[in-house]
């Protein structure tokens, strides 16, 4: 061992020892190399998801039933790009630019949530996304907003505060469905039976299957493990359904009362890794759409890139 | 038509220019050339859309037949709607959707000025916070045409041609019909015609900064006070209007 492995050592140490204080890391603090990948990838794909989140809802904003689920429609979108925009400046803040991020998910390197690969069919589906999606985002985003890295810790408490207000929405649209027209309630059916699986796989792979948890937890990037979260997911979920008078397709789905939480039936992990790897119904429109977009606009940024480069000679010119 | 139909029609005029360029924003969701632009569209799309609703509900407790917002969003047809032609037109590239947003804008800046002192004291104050937001829009559109037309040689040749694309749809905003002139009459309304000198004015001084040339007054389409509209609006109503179309006995 030479002395900047010792050096190296100690500095691990001293951080794990911050961490293990419940001290928040900050961008100019040193930190393992390995902390600073694990949170640029974690991070990143929040962001991702949220701006690739923005299509499946952005399908229905043309075609909102009224006008003021319209507007509430477009404002929640437009919270969504905002998460986006504060979660890449957060992200920023370990040193890789956004435009370094487009290239990482538009090359298929970096991912974001799977769940944005199923489709919006039904009005409903815009309040399942709402009650559930939100829902699972917000039980894992509580518990981000302990995580280590101050930052991306900040960033969790803001954005939770404004995914309540989403959920709420969603099972007020849910609440609707289901309490009008026979039609209307097989929409609430119809779109609850289709995003009911793939909401609980967006908690990640079982405790015993993920690769990635044990490190993260050490760092307190993550606070609370997959099947935890999940199961407090399932048990605040079931009786919301209940309240709808929807039924969650699950046949295993039971309140244990000696556990004090709901059983339920084992995830379809097939599905989940095909999904991921490509094949779910919208993976390659999603991901066109945000190249098209960014591909497309090219010449858009040039310009005011272009225009800002002129005005600044301009002035100095002047001056 | 008495003096309330002709008050229907010019609220109609109102909410739905607001309604369907809101509507044509709502397409670019999550496609803008920025998140910065997909935030700003949004933005500017829910003032619209609020803009919308509280004169289509003004206009429903005018009429007094029950209407109300959504009545009148979702259950007319073509030849009901009364929103510019300019409005309706499709959203094309970034640039035709900024030259469509800039000339709108900078009518509305000036109309919604005037409409701030109109007699009537609800119009006066749906106006008024109109054009709040509309100063908003106003700047917004302005800078993507200066920075578009003084950008790179691409965007200043798309930027020209977009707005070569749409100068005839632009008269329009300046007609007077015999709704127009009994709102004027009745101190509700405002003259257009009155608005176009500091029209000329404003875009003048942008298009001369953003280094495009003002095309020449060689076409004009209009139409749209009559119901005569493009083949355009059909689909965006098709598309808008489906949900209670299909299902008219749903609450949403």
């Amino acid at each position: 061992m030479d002395s900047s492995d010792w050096e190296l050592e100690e500095l691990e140490a001293a951080f794990q020892e911050k961490v293990g204080a419940e001290k928040r890391i900050e961008p100019k603090d040193w930190m393992p190399d390995k902390y600073r990948q694990t949170l640029i990838r974690q991070m990143s794909q929040h962001a991702h998801s949220e701006v690739v989140g923005m299509l499946p809802e952005g399908n229905w904003l043309t075609r909102a039933p009224s006008l003021k689920r319209k507007t509430i429609l477009m404002a929640k979108i437009q919270d969504e790009g905002g998460h986006g925009l504060y979660l890449y400046s957060a992200t920023e803040t370990l040193g890789i630019s956004r435009d370094e991020m487009f290239e990482q998910l538009h090359s298929g390197k970096a991912k974001y949530s799977s769940i944005f690969n199923y489709p919006t069919l039904n009005w409903a589906d815009i309040g399942a996304i709402g009650w559930l999606v939100d829902g699972a985002a917000i039980t894992n985003q509580i518990a981000l907003c302990r995580c280590s890295y101050g930052p991306y810790a900040r960033a969790m408490i803001r954005i939770c505060k404004e995914e309540s207000f989403h959920q709420r929405q969603g099972y007020e649209i849910m609440m609707t469905m289901a309490q009008g027209t026979e039609e209307q309630r097989e929409m609430a059916q119809d779109a609850l039976n289709r995003w009911w699986w793939p909401t609980l796989m967006m908690f990640g792979p079982n405790d015993a299957n993920s690769a990635n948890s044990a490190q993260s937890m050490k760092w307190k990037i993550k606070r609370q493990s997959n099947d935890d979260l999940r199961q407090k997911f399932v048990d605040a979920t079931v009786p919301q359904a209940e309240f709808l008078n929807l039924r969650i397709p699950d046949d295993k789905l039971k309140w244990n009362e000696e556990r004090k939480h709901y059983d339920f039936g084992e995830i379809d992990w097939e599905e989940f890794k095909a999904v991921v790897k490509g094949n779910g119904l919208c993976n390659r429109e999603r991901l066109q759409a945000r190249v098209e977009a960014h591909d497309g606009g090219k010449w858009v940024r040039d310009a005011a890139l272009a225009y800002a480069r002129k005005k600044e000679s301009r002035k100095a010119k002047a001056a | 038509m008495t003096d309330n139909d002709m008050l229907f029609d010019y609220l109609l005029r109102l909410g739905d220019n607001s309604l369907i360029l809101g509507q044509r924003l709502a397409e670019w969701c999550g496609h803008a050339p920025m998140l910065e632009e997909d935030l700003a569209l949004t933005n500017i799309g829910l003032d619209l859309l609020g803009q919308a609703r509280m004169f289509l509900s003004y206009a429903g407790e005018v009429e007094g037949k029950g209407r109300d917002e959504d009545r009148l969003a979702y259950f007319r047809d073509t030849k009901d709607w009364r929103n510019l032609l300019l409005l309706e037109q499709p959203n094309g590239d970034f640039a035709a959707t900024m030259a469509r947003q800039f000339f709108f804008d900078s009518f509305q800046y000036l109309q919604f000025e005037a409409l701030a002192r109109s007699s009537d004291e609800r119009l006066a104050g749906i106006a008024a916070k109109s054009l709040k937001e509309t100063t908003y829009h106003r700047r917004h559109s302005t800078d993507w045409i200066i920075r578009l037309g003084d950008g790179t040689d691409e965007s200043h040749e798309k930027m020209q041609r977009a707005i070569d694309a749409i100068w005839g749809y632009l008269p329009e905003m300046f007609d007077m019909d015999a709704v127009d002139d009994a709102m004027v009459a009745d101190g509700i309304g405002v003259d257009v015609t009155a608005l176009r000198t500091a029209w000329d004015g404003y875009v003048n001084d942008v298009l001369a900064e953003a280094t495009l040339i003002r095309p020449e007054d060689s076409w004009s389409v209009r139409g749209s006070r009559d119901g005569k509209h493009s083949e355009h609006l059909g689909y965006i109503l098709a598309e808008m209007q489906f949900l209670p179309r299909a299902y008219p006995d749903a609450k949403w």
